[in-house]
């Protein structure tokens, strides 16, 4: 019982056991907040990089792909069928993305990772529907600018918003009433290079078909059938279109319409003449959208910028849904040719990682197998696997690994297809553990130190309770219990402070950044809007025994001291 | 016949204790074969000169030191030799202390420190069942020493007579069979001294306590049965006290 009265009162009473109170309390709760934010960030990436890559993916070794998905998609269902929640096949492949900026006027082509899905199937892998912006409604700081496009119950597809047909129908008439304004140029005006000049000569086709690179897909014949001018490429389009205004190619300087190869068209694509008339053919030719239909990486299309006014960050989008772009990319022939293809942005969409939504393209399965020449056989290059519980994942490998040929293709897990990354970020987490339990540590050296302090300054007590029959487990178990009674204090507030910073830490955020004026932690690099946090329970639990267990063991020491001295000496001690 | 030994048996008997500290690398003899023995109800004083090793035969006598050569013998059981637990049990029911500085634990209130010997004595649970016996008895005795206007009082708001009172309830409170004193009234003015030596003898009377108190002052060793003379670390003139 004194053990206990002694021990309380000397933490109420030495304002020395104060700072090591402090030192454990900070200690702890930096920690938490620390593993807190950390791993906030580390679950918040694994969800968006999970989500886009489904459980497990199946991939073909190349390019060309796999033959017949319904066939893959049965063998898969066959190895594994009861552990698997859905399935879907996709067509990956780079590409390249041209489209015009009408601020700039500029024309720009970016590489690209197209992925050709059925966005049912695709939403029944990952959360698709979710980052699609037409579903959502469009924020700013919290504030709902504009209601979601389309309600959440309409199906996933490739149909314009009523907002993007409009879009797309204005376009046109307003390329109508131009033209019809516009004086014919005079022949053989051989200004095309100039972007006033190139919109004001669109072609005069009529050709309702979509334009794109039959030649470029030798596999696919019916592709080459529905095109209009078959062995016409894009450029020859055109072309021709300018042709038709300007009564001859000829005139024109570019070389690319007297280059009969492809590759050289290609080469010229990113001269004026040819991308800012893309909309004007479109224009002509229908309202209704292009049968190629894409959902393009919001980071593709948009750009930021800063209001001088308000000084806020506002994101200007660059392409519009309703709008047209080209994309080129390879078809699955052996050896690959280059495709090219107009396509309508039906979408954009926005996962939140930044990888993905900076070069992920999404387009509808059917038309990349036709313009990649796959659509006979119904080829394909992966099956996104999104299982029941992801636990049977090791089990679902195995299986998948004995029903397919070895080497025909590739089956990992998403952990495994982002291994480096997340693998580096759990020894990023792990490093930081060590260093900030070292934090921990120095508190515990502070502890000893002064509780060497407190066993000298108590000398004479300690002779006092022996001389009244106390004994040295007793002495003893005094420090021992101040040791773990600073322990636990010090832990407990540490719990609460990190847990309210932690709860609080994006009004903390605000108020830092109103103090030190300027954004502690910009939304804009993260893709957050606010700090992620996930607090571990056990996480905490481990930290704060872990603070608790540190104090008893550095009052081991001066324990021992205090239970050894000599009862004698210690009345002397003067 | 074990009856009739056992009542002239003294109650407590030091003999020829010799005892040596280090200083250093030197030897010093403090005690050299000094002992004394005292009667239940006897109040002894010991006189001395500083550093005569009369603290240190308290301490022996006590349990708290041991001796180099020699017995302590408690009720014609020698205890000197005891472990640990054992000493640290007799020194907590049979041994009362007080010290010249008092040695009041200065965290605790004068209840809390007269309350002490009791909370070491019981458990955790032991005390929580008898607090309030414990509280009661504590109260008693310091209204036995005439402090219960100072219950809640730090040893610091006290004066050093106050002081020395609570000490000596504290070292009661226990019911102890023997109270060792050293020198308890060497820090106080001789008003103050007196008082305490007048507390001492009537708790000497009235409850049959054996008191060793050891002194450097003749007057005060006056006042009890009898007085043993300590000179480097030997008894002298015992042989004049056993004739008396």
């Amino acid at each position: 019982m004194y053990k206990l009265l002694l021990c309380v009162r000397y933490l109420r009473t030495r304002y020395i056991a104060l700072a090591c109170i402090i030192s454990v309390m900070l200690g702890v709760a930096t920690m938490i907040v620390v593993n807190s934010v950390m791993a906030g960030f580390t679950t918040e990436m694994r969800d968006r990089l999970h989500n886009f890559l489904a459980d497990i993916v199946i991939e073909s070794r190349g390019t060309e792909g796999i033959q017949d998905a319904d066939r893959q998609m049965a063998l898969v269902e066959r190895a594994a069928g009861k552990y698997i929640a859905a399935m879907t096949p996709t067509i990956e492949i780079p590409g390249m993305m041209t489209f015009s900026d009408p601020y700039s006027g500029q024309t720009y082509t970016v590489p690209v990772q197209m992925q050709g899905i059925d966005p049912v199937g695709k939403a029944r892998v990952g959360p698709l529907q979710d980052y699609l912006d037409s579903y959502n409604p469009t924020l700013d700081d919290g504030v709902v600018l504009k209601p979601a496009l389309r309600s959440p119950e309409e199906p996933l597809g490739w149909n314009l918003t009523a907002e993007g047909a409009e879009h797309r129908r204005l376009v046109q008439e307003r390329q109508k009433l131009f033209l019809q304004d516009q004086p014919r140029p005079p022949v053989g005006n051989p200004a095309p290079e100039s972007d006033a000049s190139d919109d004001t000569a669109p072609p005069t086709m009529d050709s309702m078909e979509p334009v794109f690179d039959s030649e470029a897909a030798p596999e696919s014949p019916d592709a080459a059938a529905t095109a209009a001018d078959s062995g016409n490429n894009v450029e020859t389009h055109i072309d021709e279109g300018n042709a038709n205004e300007n009564s001859q190619q000829s005139p024109k300087p570019d070389a690319a319409t007297e280059s009969p190869g492809q590759e050289s068209a290609v080469a010229e694509i990113p001269g004026d003449a040819f991308l800012l008339d893309t909309p004007a053919p479109t224009a002509q030719q229908s309202a209704e959208p292009l049968p190629a239909r894409v959902y393009i990486g919001e980071g593709l299309i948009s750009f930021l910028v800063r209001d001088p006014e308000t000084d806020k960050q506002q994101k200007v989008m660059m392409v519009q849904p309703g709008d047209d772009v080209i994309l080129s990319t390879v078809t699955a022939g052996r050896p690959p040719e280059v495709t090219k293809f107009q396509a309508t942005v039906v979408d954009s969409f926005r996962s939140g990682m930044s990888e993905y939504d900076s070069s992920i393209v999404l387009m509808n399965l059917e038309a990349l197998q036709k313009y990649r020449g796959m659509e006979r056989g119904n080829w394909i290059t992966s099956i996104h696997i999104r299982l029941k519980d992801y636990a049977d994942a090791p089990a679902v490998l195995a299986a998948l690994e004995r029903e397919f040929e070895p080497g025909t293709v590739t089956i990992r897990t998403w952990e495994e297809k982002q291994g480096l990354l997340l693998s580096a970020v759990e020894v990023e987490t792990a490093i930081l553990n060590v260093l900030l339990f070292l934090i921990i540590a120095v508190a515990g050296f502070g502890i000893l130190a002064i509780f060497y302090m407190i066993v000298v300054e108590k000398t004479r007590d300690i002779g006092i309770l022996k001389s009244l029959g106390a004994s040295s487990s007793g002495v003893m178990s005094i420090f021992l219990s101040y040791g773990l009674g600073l322990g636990i204090v010090g832990s407990t507030a540490g719990v609460v402070i990190g847990l309210l910073f932690v709860r609080y830490i994006n009004e903390i955020e605000d108020a830092l950044s109103w103090v030190t004026g300027r954004k502690v932690f910009d939304e804009k690099i993260y893709y957050f809007f606010e700090i992620p946090t996930y607090v571990n329970p056990w996480m905490v639990f481990s930290v704060a025994s872990g603070a608790i267990a540190i104090a008893v063991l550095a009052s081991i020491l001066p324990a021992r001291r205090a239970a050894r001295l000599h009862p004698v000496r210690a009345l002397r001690f003067e | 016949m074990a009856e009739t030994l056992k009542m002239t048996q003294p109650l407590i008997s030091a003999e020829a204790i010799t005892k040596s500290y280090f200083k250093g690398q030197h030897k010093v003899p403090v005690l050299r074969g000094a002992g004394i023995t005292a009667q239940r109800g006897e109040f002894i004083s010991v006189i001395g000169q500083s550093g005569s090793g009369k603290s240190t035969l308290l301490h022996v006598m006590g349990l708290l030191d041991s001796p180099d050569v020699g017995e302590v013998i408690l009720d014609g059981t020698r205890i000197d030799n005891l472990h640990q637990a054992a000493r640290d049990q007799l020194r907590n029911h049979v041994f009362g202390f007080i010290f010249q500085f008092y040695h009041l634990l200065p965290e605790l209130s004068l209840l809390e420190n007269v309350m002490t010997p009791l909370m070491i004595r019981h458990s955790f649970l032991g005390f929580w069942k008898k607090r309030r016996e414990i509280r009661d008895a504590a109260m008693s005795m310091i209204d036995e020493v005439g402090l219960s206007h100072r219950l809640r009082h730090r040893p610091s708001e006290l004066s050093g007579g106050e002081m020395q009172r609570g000490a000596i309830a504290r070292a009661l409170v226990a019911r102890p069979e023997i109270l060792l004193a050293d020198e308890p009234t060497g820090n106080l003015d001789a008003a103050t001294g007196a008082g305490i030596m007048e507390l001492l003898n009537r708790l000497n009377q009235e409850q049959r306590l054996t008191i060793v108190m050891v002194t450097h002052d003749e007057s005060i060793a006056a006042q009890a049965h009898r007085t043993v003379r300590l000179v480097e670390g030997r008894i002298q003139g015992v042989a004049w006290e056993d004739a008396a």
